[in-house]
């Protein structure tokens, strides 16, 4: 059982990482990225684009990676969703799952529907003694470092100046203006940090998950109920949330393996009608 | 300092201010009165440029000469704007300190003296208490004293404080009334919505009377006190 729930937190660290992008984004610009599963597809197959064409290794592909697609990121915010924000939210809806059906497509061209393989980093091959059982070291390795980023992302957003203009533009985007500050131009570096954080989700799937054009899409529903539950807009809400249904699906999985594809659901609308801002989230108090 | 021409402002089909004229000259404290709904908020949120998201907008707004009407918020507030809304404005998600820290300071010189954060804690020792509190946990009063200081700090020029003394208690209004009145002598202009009339008597050099989105009369200091029954009676307070 203990290593069902070590898998369950290995699997929540994607969830997590993805829920934290979605609601820094929802919570700066107000936009419900239907594309992040896409992100993160892109991020998988990046790396395996890097290793295949470019021979560039695991390591390589972690950092440039993300970095290319979260500039990717900040030029899509740029041409398109800046431009939609102002108007009704069901804009940017449409605009980003119609962007989401279309790079699944054309990577569904380029690669068919089938997964593609992509190796373990050798050093990362074996398994590590946690003590009560041993375990594949890559998904210790994605557990830590998935865990580290949220904590890195969780300073910068309590600790720095950076983070506080952040957490203000939330929580009040016209008064955050109307004191000195300019808004709009922190809203850029934000989506693209978002989609960054997908991506670098995806290449950590690469190894261990089947890389297809579907694997976003399958994932990003569940990462959906993961940011309700943690409240919309919540950053810690996302993370904890993300890997407390990581644990729990696991754990139905483990014990009522008959409702493993509906347990986070279950637990929505269960957090739903015990908290209906979610969690970790404030009740809309402003306008 | 502050020169309004013509401004006219709309929710929708709505229009919520009608061709106001006014101006506010350098040191002095100006108060707008007024019913629920003649105009006040609406007047000092364009002079801010926050009305632009809920409608249309004509007229000119200059401020130290400078025309304005095209500037975002920010640049107003880097202008030397110090906004102080009708509901406070304090995070919820912002220790106090961090809420004081929040907006940059004033960067345009001539200007009165940014508050440093040592002087914020002397005149308002309760905040340094509190400093590591989220800002919303003070009471109504020190939030008020706050998001005071919060425009002190920037060293803006002119203040425009929406209704700062709302729901407090007569000693918080007091303490209001000093702080203006201190910060005027050190040079800033301050632009006051007010329900109270005896409190905007009190403080305020000269006084717009504001009807339907219009400026029907404009008073100094004597006329109020002359009339302050009179005010009162209409204000329906």
């Amino acid at each position: 059982m203990l290593q069902q729930a070590f898998n369950g937190l290995v699997g929540g660290s994607f969830y997590a990482l993805l829920a934290l992008g979605l609601a820094v984004i929802f919570g700066m610009l107000g936009v419900v990225n239907l594309a992040h599963g896409a992100f993160y597809m892109l991020g998988a197959f990046g790396a395996f684009i890097a290793l295949d064409a470019f021979g560039l290794n695991f390591w390589v592909a972690l950092v440039l990676v993300p970095l290319l697609l979260g500039v990717a990121g900040a030029v899509l915010e740029r041409l398109f969703v800046r431009r939609l924000t102002p108007l009704d939210p069901l804009y940017n809806f449409l605009f980003t799952f119609g962007l989401a059906l279309i790079l699944q497509d054309l990577v569904r061209r380029e690669y068919g529907v089938n997964s593609q393989p992509y190796p373990r980093p050798p050093e990362l091959a074996g398994t590590v003694d946690l003590g009560l059982f041993t375990y594949p070291a890559y998904q210790v390795f994605v557990l830590a470092v998935s865990a580290l980023m949220c904590v890195a992302v969780w300073v910068v957003l309590t600790r720095t100046r950076v983070g506080m203009i952040v957490r203000a533009a939330t929580e009040r985007p016209e008064l955050t203006r109307a004191l000195g500050i300019d808004v709009g131009r922190w809203v850029t570096p934000v989506f693209g940090f978002g989609i960054a954080l997908a991506a670098f989700a995806g290449v950590l799937a690469a190894p261990m998950r089947a890389v297809n054009p579907l694997m976003g899409a399958d994932l990003i529903i569940t990462v959906f109920a993961v940011v309700v539950i943690g409240g919309l807009g919540s950053v810690f809400g996302s993370v904890a949330a993300g890997f407390a249904v990581g644990l729990v699906s696991a754990l139905g999985n483990l014990y009522v393996p008959a409702l493993s594809q509906i347990t986070v659901f279950i637990l929505m609308a269960a957090v739903l009608l015990w908290r209906p801002a979610g969690l970790f989230g404030r009740e809309e108090a402003y306008r | 300092m502050l020169r309004v021409d013509g401004l006219s402002a709309w929710y929708g089909e709505a229009q919520a201010l009608r061709e106001v004229s006014m101006r506010v000259d350098e040191g002095e404290i100006v108060t707008l009165v007024g019913r629920n709904g003649a105009g006040k908020t609406t007047l000092l949120r364009c002079l801010m440029g926050l009305h632009g998201t809920y409608g249309r907008t004509m007229g000119t707004i200059s401020v130290s000469g400078v025309d304005v009407t095209g500037l975002p918020p920010h640049a107003r507030a880097r202008r030397g704007l110090g906004y102080v809304p009708d509901d406070r404005g304090i995070y919820a998600t912002l220790s106090v300190e961090e809420n004081l820290m929040l907006a940059p300071v004033v960067k345009s010189g001539g200007g009165p003296e940014p508050w440093p954060l040592e002087r914020v804690y002397e005149t308002f020792p309760h905040l340094r208490e509190r400093r590591r509190s989220p800002g919303t946990t003070l009471s109504g009063g020190e939030q008020q004293m706050l998001v005071l200081a919060r425009v002190l700090r920037t060293g803006a020029r002119l203040l425009l404080c929406d209704e700062p003394t709302e729901g407090l208690s007569p000693l918080f209004v007091q303490r209001i009334g000093e702080i203006l009145r201190e910060v005027r002598e050190a040079g800033t202009t301050v632009l006051l919505v007010e329900q109270n009339v005896h409190f905007a008597a009190s403080v305020a050099d000269r006084h717009y009377l504001l009807a339907e989105g219009r400026i029907v009369e404009s008073l100094d200091r004597d006329q109020v006190r002359e009339r302050e029954h009179q005010l009162l009676e209409y204000l329906g307070i």
